[in-house]
């Protein structure tokens, strides 16, 4: 490293001043937040949600809590036996969780450390108050905003699919078929000339309909003029119009099958 | 109206009279000059305070003031009426009177420079034959209420912040007052509406090009420059504030309105310093060196419109030097107290008397 620099053509004082007057003639970078609402990326780190569903008041997240600011209470309650003669259960019940967001630091760890999946973070971040106890946020609140939590990115192409999900999959499938089969005993049945009663657990075939979302400008546009944020109004848009096609591909189906 | 303008036009160089002269009724004539001086005294700072909160917000790259009227245009407005509300709060300890009463000090000390200033021709309150005695003594009388505010306030950092502006005073006076008198050997005048008029025909020895005391006087200007700097307390010499080192220097037990009177006297400082530089070094009301503004036959003896011209220019040299005042503020960081000194009395005080002596040898020998 050089001990002196070189000398500069021209002298610093000058410099500076060429370099404020360089700034002051190129345009500001400011966002007038208030008025012009921030487009932030759908994963922005802004508050913290509850699933409440999926809380087992296992205290983890508030042990591991840096500031300690999760706040938990809960009961313990008695689940009859799932099968007859079995075991009366234990369950723990959440009566309260609160998250002191005066005191949170906003490091996650508590949604990196809950091993059922019930804190995510969400993108809303304007829930400023007047006075700072007010930054006290109970499960009903961090519940509403699970509401607008992004869904989870899709997997990779070939990627395994997560057991929790391919479990439910098959139960699912699995009861669907279950319903098919009793549909067309019952059908069966009818054109035996048996009593036709209506089919009980009927099931739609076309439920395996497959709709690329996209967003529907109508609902989008209509929706921001009620003042939801672009990333609501967005998730909405799209769920309307996977609704809309899907109801669309069921009719032309209807009519295919009626004409046949 | 008619009769003001009419008196102006028979108004001859020589006698430089005012146009807020009222044919000679001595109370509406002075109650006429107060009104407009105070009403300048009152929105020429607005207009400069707006002036830096834009200016500086973008030379960091940001907006500035934007809530409050079109582009944060009411800001410094709504400021005042804030300061208004706001308690009056006088330390226990304090000298109630001499705390209360250093603010005004401060701030007549600039508002009476005002009136001798010229803006055009006519538009003075007084032309005084010592003007410039006059702008630099009163100005100087600022800082006496700087140094009141300081000892009053019972507080060690407003003593030091006071303490400091005295030891400023001192250091930058005198590079001002000397860089002031080569104006005054060249002009051979101390009245600054002579001094705007003898800067309208000062030529170039030897041919017919008329310049403005800031080219042959160019040392003396930057001087002058640089030592109203200092004696406004504007950084890069704002030490008597030195918010880092000093809580806020002399202002730090100040609250409510009083506070918001010596920042009036600070952006007041501002429009009077520039608009005494305007008149010393930049040719008062001409455009440009030997042009006259148009409106006007010769110097003063302008139709009603030529003074509003001539009022402009005078206001749009005063808005420039203002803005360089405020681009120096917001580039440079503030100097150290002993930099400070050391810049005073190691160089421009030499400098000062070295201009003087050439502008005297040069008065003697052209
Ligand atoms: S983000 Fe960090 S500080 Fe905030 S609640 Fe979770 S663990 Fe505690
Ligand atoms: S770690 Fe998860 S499941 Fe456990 S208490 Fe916290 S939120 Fe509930």
């Amino acid at each position: 490293m050089k001990l002196s620099a070189p000398k500069p053509k021209v002298p610093g004082l000058l410099k500076g001043l060429g370099v404020t007057l360089k700034t002051m003639l190129t345009p500001a970078v400011t966002r007038q937040y208030p008025h012009v609402k921030p487009d932030l990326a759908p994963r922005t780190r802004g508050v913290i949600a509850l699933m409440e569903e999926n809380c087992t008041v296992c205290m983890l997240c508030a042990r591991e809590c840096p500031d300690w600011c999760i706040y938990i209470e809960s009961h313990k309650e008695r689940v009859p036996p799932a099968t007859e003669g079995g075991r009366e259960r234990t369950r723990n019940q959440l009566d309260r969780f609160a998250i002191d967001f005066a005191l949170c630091m906003y490091c996650g760890i508590c949604i990196e450390v809950c091993p059922f999946d019930a804190l995510f973070w969400s993108p809303e971040f304007e829930y400023s108050t007047y006075t700072i106890g007010e930054l006290i946020h109970e499960k009903e609140r961090l519940r509403e905003w699970m509401d607008t939590v992004p869904p989870p990115p899709p997997l990779e192409e070939g990627a395994e699919q997560p057991p929790e999900l391919g479990a439910a999959l098959e139960r699912a499938n699995k009861e669907r078929q279950a319903a098919l089969a009793a549909q067309r005993q019952a059908t069966e049945q009818a054109a035996r000339g048996g009593p036709a009663g209506p089919a009980r657990g009927a099931v739609r075939e076309d439920e395996e309909i497959e709709v690329e979302a996209e967003v529907d400008q109508d609902v989008y546009q209509a929706l921001l003029a009620e003042g939801k944020s672009e990333r609501v109004a967005r998730a909405r848009a799209k769920a309307a119009y996977v609704r809309k096609e899907k109801a669309r591909i069921r009719a032309e189906r209807a009519a295919a099958g009626g004409g046949a | 109206m008619i009769q003001v303008v009419s008196l102006v036009g028979q108004a001859s160089a020589a006698a430089l009279p005012s146009i807020l002269d009222v044919s000679g009724n001595l109370w509406l004539d002075v109650a006429l000059k107060v009104v407009a001086i105070v009403a300048l005294f009152l929105v020429a700072p607005l207009a400069i305070g707006y002036m830096e909160h834009k200016v500086m917000a973008h030379q960091q790259a940001r907006f500035g003031p934007m809530d409050v009227g079109p582009h944060g245009t009411l800001q410094l407005v709504a400021d005042g009426v804030k300061f208004m509300q706001k308690e009056g709060i006088v330390p226990r300890a304090a000298d109630r009177w001499v705390f209360g009463m250093a603010p005004a000090v401060s701030l007549v000390a600039v508002l009476v420079v005002f009136l001798v200033i010229p803006f055009a021709p006519g538009l003075w309150a007084q032309d005084l034959d010592l003007g410039l005695f006059y702008v630099l003594a009163a100005s100087s009388v600022g800082v006496l209420g700087v140094l009141m505010a300081g000892w009053a306030s019972a507080n060690k950092f407003s003593l030091i912040g006071g303490v400091r502006a005295a030891a400023q005073l001192i250091a930058y006076e005198l590079p001002m007052v000397l860089a002031a008198a080569a104006v005054a050997v060249q002009a051979g005048t101390l009245s600054l509406a002579g001094i705007v008029e003898a800067q309208a025909t000062s030529l170039i020895p030897g041919t017919s090009i008329n310049v403005w005391y800031v080219f042959p006087q160019f040392i003396g200007f930057a001087l002058f420059y640089v030592a109203a700097l200092a004696e406004l307390s504007r950084p890069p010499f704002d030490m008597p504030i030195a918010d880092s080192e000093l809580v806020f220097g002399f202002l730090t037990e100040y609250t409510g309105i009083r506070f918001g009177l010596f920042l009036l006297a600070e952006y007041a400082g501002m429009v009077a310093f520039s608009a005494i530089l305007t008149v010393l070094y930049l040719g008062g009301w001409q455009i440009l060196p030997g042009l006259a503004v148009p409106g006007c036959d010769g110097l003063f003896d302008c139709r009603w419109w030529g003074t509003l011209l001539a009022f402009g220019v005078t206001a749009g040299k005063i808005a420039a030097l203002t803005f360089t005042m405020i681009w120096v503020r917001a580039t440079y960081p503030r100097l150290r107290e002993d930099q400070l000194q050391r810049l005073s009395w190691l160089a421009l005080i030499p400098l000062s008397l070295l201009n003087i002596a050439v502008v005297a040898a040069a008065k003697v020998v052209l």
